[in-house]
């Protein structure tokens, strides 16, 4: 189950997990990354972590704790920007 | 998800969300600082530093069975999303003999794939079903 986060004054960050991203040269990591960001119907969704805000609490979530139900991910650009 | 801090999420909650929907928001607003998660999912704008409005289905197996993308400027439509969710439960649940056609909602027919149902879908599925 998620974690409580203590409210710090540093801001909690998440990211994906596993997978380290390997050094690569500066030519290459364009076309690395573009192929790393293609996601596919049918395959499996990479894995993150990600503080939250949750019923009046900071938690930690992790995607694969949710295995077994369904999950709706939803990216938007920005709080309070109207729609 | 968004670029947005869990402390920037709280007062946008307590302070707008919670007078449109009662009781706050019902799922947990998750922060992507830099847009890492993002970036992973293809949805992150770098120019803008922002993410696209980028919605993604995952099956209890943790598969992505179905994703769209908007540009900031156009809302998504709710109601398509769960139809969707609700089309990928039948199919999931009939353990994929089942498929749902065009314009598919809870209650309208299914097809059953099948050497019999080859060149026949005319026969029990008419263009006016995908609309409504």
């Amino acid at each position: 189950m998620p974690d409580e986060i203590k409210a710090g004054c540093a801001r909690p960050t998440g990211g994906p997990v596993g997978e380290s991203k390997k050094e690569t040269p500066y030519q290459e990591e364009s076309i690395t990354k573009e192929t790393a960001a293609m996601i596919k119907v049918g395959r499996k969704a990479p894995d993150f972590t990600a503080p939250a805000y949750f019923q009046g609490k900071f938690i930690n979530i992790q995607l694969s704790e949710y295995l077994g139900k369904w999950v709706v991910l939803c990216f938007y650009p920005g709080d309070f920007t109207f729609v | 998800m968004s670029i947005d801090s869990v402390f920037v999420h709280k007062m946008w909650n307590d302070n707008e969300l919670s007078k449109m929907v009662k009781g706050g928001v019902p799922f947990p607003m998750l922060s992507d600082a830099g847009g890492k998660v993002g970036s992973v999912y293809g949805i992150y704008d770098e120019d803008a530093g922002v993410e696209t409005r980028g919605r993604f289905i995952i099956d209890p197996d943790g598969i992505v069975q179905g994703f769209e993308v908007l540009t900031p400027p156009v809302g998504r439509n709710v109601n398509e999303s769960l139809r969707q969710i609700q089309a990928f439960q039948l199919v999931r649940k009939s353990k994929g003999t089942e498929a749902t056609p065009s314009g598919w909602r809870p209650g309208k027919m299914t097809l059953k794939p099948g050497p019999d149902l080859v060149g026949r879908v005319w026969e029990v599925w008419k263009t006016e079903m995908a609309f409504d």
